[in-house]
C-alpha cells in the first residue's frame, strides 16, 4: 500500500509545479501593482510595491521563490489590502469554511446513501418513485429559494413571532469548545441548506449506481447461495457500489472547499470561498496567488485519496 | 445406463411468462419433466428456448416485478411446490438442496470479496460450523475441485483467477453443502474447449462422488453427448423431444432434434470437404408464434396438419407406457414412423 501512496504522490508533483507556473504566469499577464493601485499612482509608488512581492525579479526567480514558500508554508507576505499576512487570513478563513461544509458532506453522503439504498431495495414501488420525485423536486428548486426561505424561516420568522432566535440570519462568530453553540447559531442554518439543495443529485445519483450494480451477476449468485435481500443489498451490492461513490464524495470535496462561496457571502460568513473572492474584488494580489495555490493543492491532496480509497475499496486496484 | 428410477425433482407443466413493453410473453410453456437421484439430465435447445427460463424458475431467480409463473405450474421438490414456495423457505433450498452455477465465471463471483469469503458465506447460510470449521470445509472443497495451490487461493480475489479456475470455484461453492442437484446454465460456454474438457471431467467425478443429480443446460450437443444420461430438447418455450441421450443420439424422432444433430461439426473423412449442414430459417417470435407446430417454418417434412395443430408431447418407442417420460416426443410424424400410430389412436385425429 505504501509504495503505491508514494507512487501516486510522484506522479502528481510535476502537475502540481505545473498548475503552479500556469497560475503564476496568468497573474503576471497584466501588471498586478498598476491593477491594484491604479493608473493614477506615481512611478515611485509602483516600483515600492513590486519591490515589496519581489514582483521586479525575473520570473524563473520568483517561480522558485514562491514554490519554496509553498513547500515551507510559508504564507508571511502581507494582503496588500487587509495589511495582515496571508497566512494568518487563510488560518482565520479556513475554520469558517470547514464548519459548515464538513458537516454538510458527511450528513449529505450519510442521508443520500440511506435514502438510495432504500429506494433501489424497493425499486419500482410507490415508495421509490415517490422518494425519486421529492430528489427532483428537491434539485429543480434555486439556490436562492432555499436560501431566501431558509433565511427568512428559519431565522426571521420564529424570531419576530415566537421569540426564538435559534438561528442567525447572517453573521459569523469564532467557535471553540466552550462556545459550541455559536456553530448551533452561525453555521447550522447553512449547513442545513446546502443539506437540503445537494440531497436530491446525490440521491438520484447513488441510486442509479446501486440500481445498475443490483443486476450483476455476482448478485445473482448470491441469491443462489441462500443470501436473503438485504444481506445482497446491503453487502454484496453496498461494497460495490462504494466505487463510484467515493469517487462522487472526493470529487465534491475540494468543490465545497471553494463552491461554498455562495453560503458564505449570503450568510456573511468569513469563510475560504468570500475572502478570495473579496481578494479577487480588490485586486488584492498575493491573497489570490497563495488562496490558489493552496485551492489547487486541495485538489491534488483530494485526488491521491480518492486514489487510495479506491485500494481500500477494489482490490482489482491494488495490483495495477 | 439407467439410473434409479426416484425422481427427485418434478416439473409439472410449467409456465412462465414474462411482462414486457409489448406485453405478456410465455417464455416457457408447460414443460413437464422429472430429474432423477444422481442422473445426468440435459436440456439443449438454441437461445431464447426456454432452458434458461427453466432453471431460473426452478430456483426461482427471475425478477419478481416482470415475472409470473403460472399458478398451475408444480416443481414438486421433497414435498415442497418451489412454484409457489415463499422467499424463506426458497432460501432454505438455494445453494443448500438445489445449487446453481453460471455461464460466466467472469462475472459470476463477487469482485470485493475474496474466495475464501464467498465460499465462506454460502457454507454460513446452510450449516452449523464455526468459523475455522467453515474455513477447513472452504479449503477442502478447493481441494476437491482440483484447484491449484488451493490454500493460497482462499485469500486471493476473482481476479486473480483464470476463467476455468473461477469456474472451479463456482462450483465449489455450488457444492459445498452437498446438494441434491446441481443445476449448471451454460458451464462451459465461456470457457475455451480445453478448459471445458476439464470442467466437464470434473463435474462429471464430483457427481459420482457426491451423488449429486445434475441438470445441465446447453446448447452444446458435444457437451450432452459426453456426460449426460437423458436429454431434453426445447424449441421456442416448448419440450419437442425428451429420452436417453443413446437414444436421441441415434434415432432422433423430431425433425428438429435430427437437425440439430446434423448441423454437428464432424471430423473424419466423410466429412471432410462439405459445407456443415444448418437449418433453415429463424426461430418464431414468441410474439407471434403459429397455430400449429411451432417448427413448421423451419421443417421439411411439413404437412397441412402441421400448420393447423399443435402436436402434443407423447411417448413414443417400444415399451413406452402411458406417463412414463422415457421417450416422448411432439410431432405429428416422427420420424421412425412405426411409433406413430399409437400417438394418433390416442389424440383421436384422423392420419
Amino acid at each position: 500500500m505504501w509504495p503505491y501512496i508514494a507512487r501516486k504522490l510522484l506522479y502528481n508533483i510535476p502537475v502540481y509545479l505545473g498548475i503552479i507556473l500556469i497560475v503564476m504566469a496568468c497573474l503576471r499577464v497584466n501588471d498586478p501593482v498598476t491593477a491594484y493601485i491604479g493608473k493614477n499612482a506615481s512611478e515611485e509608488q509602483k516600483q515600492a510595491l513590486r519591490t515589496s512581492m519581489g514582483l521586479d525579479e525575473p520570473f524563473a526567480l520568483q517561480y522558485g521563490r514562491f514554490l519554496l514558500k509553498v513547500v515551507t508554508l510559508d504564507f508571511s507576505e502581507r494582503s496588500w489590502e487587509l495589511k495582515r499576512p496571508v497566512g494568518s487570513i487563510l488560518a482565520s478563513s479556513v475554520v469558517p469554511s470547514l464548519s459548515i461544509t464538513i458537516p454538510a458532506l458527511i450528513l449529505t453522503t450519510l442521508i443520500a446513501i440511506t435514502i438510495s439504498l432504500c429506494a433501489a431495495y424497493v425499486r419500482g414501488s410507490l415508495t421509490d418513485r415517490v422518494l425519486m420525485f421529492g430528489a427532483v423536486l428537491g434539485m429543480s428548486i434555486s439556490l436562492l429559494v432555499y436560501v431566501v426561505l431558509g433565511q427568512y424561516f428559519g431565522a426571521y420568522w420564529p424570531k419576530q413571532n415566537l421569540g426564538i432566535g435559534v438561528f442567525a440570519i447572517e453573521g459569523y462568530r469564532p467557535i471553540t469548545l466552550s462556545s459550541l453553540n455559536n456553530w448551533v447559531t452561525y453555521c447550522m442554518l447553512p449547513v442545513i441548506i446546502t443539506v437540503v439543495l445537494t440531497i436530491g443529485y446525490d440521491t438520484r445519483f447513488y441510486r442509479a449506481v446501486i440500481v445498475e450494480e443490483a443486476t450483476r451477476d455476482y448478485v445473482t449468485t448470491a441469491i443462489a447461495k441462500g443470501a436473503t435481500k438485504p444481506k445482497v443489498m446491503f453487502v454484496h451490492v453496498l461494497k460495490n457500489a462504494m466505487i463510484p461513490v467515493i469517487t462522487h464524495v472526493m470529487i465534491t470535496l475540494p468543490f465545497l472547499v471553494t463552491g461554498s462561496i455562495v453560503m458564505e457571502t449570503y450568510f456573511n460568513i468569513p469563510g475560504m470561498g468570500r475572502t478570495l473572492i473579496t481578494a479577487i474584488n480588490s485586486k488584492d494580489f498575493p491573497v489570490i496567488q497563495a488562496f490558489t495555490a493552496v485551492f489547487a493543492a486541495i485538489f491534488i491532496v483530494t485526488n491521491i485519496l480518492t486514489d487510495v480509497l479506491y485500494a481500500l475499496v477494489d482490490p482489482r486496484v491494488r495490483l495495477s | 445406463m439407467t439410473p434409479a428410477r426416484r425422481p427427485i425433482l418434478e416439473v409439472r407443466g410449467l409456465t412462465t411468462r414474462f411482462r414486457t413493453d409489448r406485453g405478456i410473453v410465455t417464455a416457457v410453456d408447460d414443460v413437464s419433466f422429472d430429474v432423477f437421484a444422481g442422473e445426468t439430465l440435459g436440456i439443449v435447445g438454441e437461445s431464447g428456448c426456454g432452458k434458461t427460463v427453466t432453471s431460473k424458475s426452478i430456483m426461482r431467480l427471475l425478477p419478481a416485478r416482470t415475472t409470473i409463473i403460472d399458478p398451475k405450474s408444480r416443481i414438486m421438490f421433497e414435498g415442497t411446490n418451489l412454484a409457489s414456495a415463499d422467499e424463506r423457505a426458497m432460501r432454505k433450498i438455494r445453494g443448500d438442496r438445489i445449487a446453481m452455477i453460471f455461464q460466466e465465471p467472469m462475472t459470476s463471483l463477487n469482485p470485493v470479496f475474496t474466495i475464501g469469503w464467498q465460499l465462506d458465506e454460502a457454507l454460513k447460510y446452510h450449516t452449523d460450523l464455526d468459523s475455522s470449521g467453515r474455513r477447513k470445509r472452504a479449503l477442502e472443497m478447493l481441494r476437491l475441485v482440483e484447484m491449484p495451490e488451493a490454500e493460497r487461493r482462499l485469500d486471493e480475489y476473482p481476479h486473480q483467477l483464470s476463467g476455468g479456475m473461477r469456474q472451479r470455484v463456482m462450483i465449489a461453492i455450488a457444492l459445498c453443502c452437498e446438494p441434491d442437484i446441481l443445476i449448471a446454465d451454460e458451464p462451459t460456454t465461456a470457457l475455451d474447449v480445453t478448459i471445458q474438457a476439464q470442467i466437464l471431467d470434473l463435474m462429471e467425478g464430483l457427481k459420482r462422488k457426491l451423488d449429486t443429480a445434475i441438470v445441465l443446460i446447453t446448447h452444446n450437443l458435444g457437451v450432452v453427448a459426453q456426460v449426460c444420461d437423458r436429454v431434453i430438447v426445447m424449441y421456442a418455450g416448448r419440450i419437442i423431444e425428451s429420452g436417453p441421450v443413446h437414444d436421441i443420439f441415434h434415432s432422433p424422432e423430431h425433425p428438429y432434434t435430427r437437425a440439430l444433430l446434423r448441423s454437428i461439426p464432424k471430423s473424419g473423412h466423410k466429412a471432410h470437404g462439405r459445407r456443415l449442414p444448418t437449418i433453415e430459417g429463424i426461430v418464431p417470435s414468441l410474439f407471434e408464434l403459429p397455430k400449429g407446430c411451432r417448427f413448421q417454418d423451419r421443417c421439411e417434412y411439413r404437412q397441412q396438419r402441421c400448420i393447423d395443430v399443435e402436436p402434443e408431447l407423447l411417448d413414443v418407442g417400444v415399451g413406452g407406457r402411458v406417463g412414463d417420460p422415457l421417450r416422448q416426443v411432439r410431432c405429428h410424424f416422427p420420424l421412425s414412423g412405426a411409433s406413430s400410430s399409437p400417438t394418433i389412436e390416442r389424440t383421436g385425429v384422423e392420419p
